[in-house]
């Protein structure tokens, strides 16, 4: 049984993949015994018409996940009215959560709009998943230059927020040493491994990190799918540790 | 309460590796899963691309790298560079390091490859260290990392030298949009050198990790193999390789320890491919190249 707390419908604007069609992506995640995955949208990244981003997230999650999509609407905070594509996915899609590109929409954590998106997600229940970044800078597309988002702000934004529920996509493994073990310290930001580097990377997060406080990401299609299930292998892992990354702790934190 | 770990041999492991075993992974279904019927040989899987580091010492990186192999299914490994990376090394420096290479060998010749790490600013130092290491000593190719762009004459030596030893040659090749090193090679550089050595044979490190235009550069230089490791594993690489230079120009490597061997093995693992060409990716590929200077010295593979 997994949880996949990280993947993505639709099509990646740089390159065609082999799991981007959401059928497709469903009978990969399924062979690999994925019971539920938290789908985002890859139109979320540069689509100006969010709300109709979503309405098709929703819709393909209901028409082709075989009961394992739920969705995660994007939420761009730096278009006119975003707050009613907020309402819109916990109202009409029923949606557990919101998906946050900061890098892609242009804002920074620091800003005063990222907290008021907390403050509402918070207010309605909803988790936000926060994408610290999709490929490597280094190697980006010259005209599609996104730097990782900048984490060191989140401690404070979230440290008096007691009802609210951050998962940190993509960021396990930009964050390094000190930095990972704050992050690691606030009880309500879950980090996936879909990023995670180095030999034995599960087992070097945990030490850092409460077990917990991990999940299984995969960040599928954009990634091979088996490269988070094989660093599950790799790390020398108890069946509790691996039965908690795997699904309990996503399962806990989505309530279902 | 914590449980036992789940104990995992490097055959259940191997066993492991493909489309169909996942289910008991997840299942924690480890051993019953790695007893299961499967009258298939498993494949050989060997890493063309490994260092040292994070640890005290040249044998205590390679044992903890191993342990981690074993669990991965991984048979080989070949290692270049020592504890530390130095980008312009003196020669006084690639004899340090080329001698943690040779530690590391020893600590589990069976199962760790070395190739000697050359200067191309230092030539004379660099045909040393590759008499001293790989004529006179167990390794079996030599690396060239970031010190100077591969296209430039002083390399023409350094390959004539690995030639001479049925030596292949791993050279770091990078296309960085956020800029390379003042000596570091892209593929392209590589091109340029490999088409004035076309009885030289060299891995193509990375692929230049912009691999949709490294694959490109090097798809019209048949004595250039394609070495996936160190970069994201990104879905399509490896097909895209295959499609481009055939399977048998392809070879898997991880650039362990900084990067992890699942995430690198995923990319041939999880590639819709044949199972000639996953098997030709994961090890077959590496061991032709290796084999005319394994077989000179005697070194059973």
């Amino acid at each position: 049984m997994i949880v996949d707390v990280n993947v993505s419908l639709s099509r990646w604007p740089l390159r065609r993949l082999p799991c981007d069609e959401t059928p497709r992506l469903v009978a990969k995640l399924k062979e690999h015994g994925v019971t539920q995955a938290w789908a985002g949208s890859f139109d979320g990244l540069l689509h100006r018409d969010i709300a109709g981003v979503n309405a098709r997230l929703a819709e393909e999650c209901r028409r082709d996940g075989e009961g394992i999509l739920i969705p995660f609407g994007s939420i761009n905070p730096m278009l006119p009215d975003w707050t009613e594509d907020l309402r819109r996915c916990h109202e009409d899609w029923h949606m557990p959560g919101i998906r946050l590109h900061p890098n892609y929409h242009g804002y920074e954590l620091k800003d005063p709009v990222f907290s008021e998106v907390l403050a509402l997600a918070e207010q309605r229940g909803l988790i936000v998943q926060l994408v610290a970044r999709m490929d490597d800078v280094r190697v980006q597309h010259p005209l599609l230059r996104v730097p990782d988002v900048d984490l060191r702000p989140l401690g404070e934004l979230v440290a008096g927020r007691t009802k609210l529920r951050v998962v940190l996509l993509n960021g396990s493994g930009a964050l390094r040493g000190e930095q990972r073990k704050r992050v690691g310290a606030l009880p309500n930001v879950w980090m996936d491994i879909a990023t995670l580097e180095g030999l034995g990377g599960v087992g070097s997060l945990l030490e850092d990190v409460p077990l917990a406080q991990v999940v299984f990401g995969s960040h599928c299609p954009l990634f091979n799918f088996e490269s988070a299930l094989l660093k599950m292998q790799e790390s020398e892992l108890s069946a509790q540790q691996s039965a908690a990354i795997f699904h309990e702790n996503a399962r806990r934190l989505l309530g279902r | 309460m914590t449980l036992p770990k789940c104990e995992l041999t490097r055959r259940e492991a191997l066993g492991r590796i493909g489309a169909t075993a996942t289910a008991a992974l997840v299942a924690n279904n480890w051993v019953k899963m790695s007893q299961a019927a499967d009258a298939r040989p498993k494949a050989m899987i060997w890493d063309a691309h490994g260092h040292l580091g994070g640890a005290r010492s040249p044998e205590e990186s390679i044992a903890r790298s191993l342990r981690y192999a074993d669990r991965m299914g991984i048979d080989r490994v070949v290692v270049s560079m020592g504890m530390s990376f130095v980008y312009d090394p003196s020669p006084e420096e690639l004899r340090r390091q080329n001698d943690e290479v040779l530690r590391a060998v020893r600590f589990a010749p069976d199962r760790v490859f070395g190739f000697v790490y050359v200067n191309p600013k230092h030539v004379k130092a660099s045909l040393d260290e590759i008499d001293r290491c790989v004529r006179d000593g167990p390794m079996v190719g030599v690396k060239l990392w970031v010190a100077m762009r591969c296209n430039e004459a002083n390399l023409d030596p350094i390959v004539r030298h690995a030639v001479e030893l049925k030596a292949p040659i791993l050279q770091h090749t990078y296309l960085k949009i956020t800029g390379n090193l003042p000596g570091e090679s892209t593929p392209a550089d590589l091109v340029e050198l490999a088409r004035r050595h076309p009885d030289a044979s060299f891995l193509c490190a990375h692929t230049g990790a912009d691999w949709e235009r490294g694959i490109r550069w090097i798809r019209g230089v048949k004595n250039v193999w394609a070495d996936v490791c160190g970069s994201d594993p990104t879905a399509g690489m490896v097909e895209m390789a295959v499609r481009e230079l055939g399977a048998e120009r392809v070879v898997y490597g991880s650039d362990f320890p900084g990067r992890s061997f699942a995430s690198q093995l995923a990319k041939v693992t999880s590639a819709n491919l044949p199972e000639t060409a996953r098997r030709l990716i994961l090890g077959e590929n590496l061991r032709r190249l290796l084999l005319p200077i394994l077989t000179a010295k005697g070194i059973r593979a």
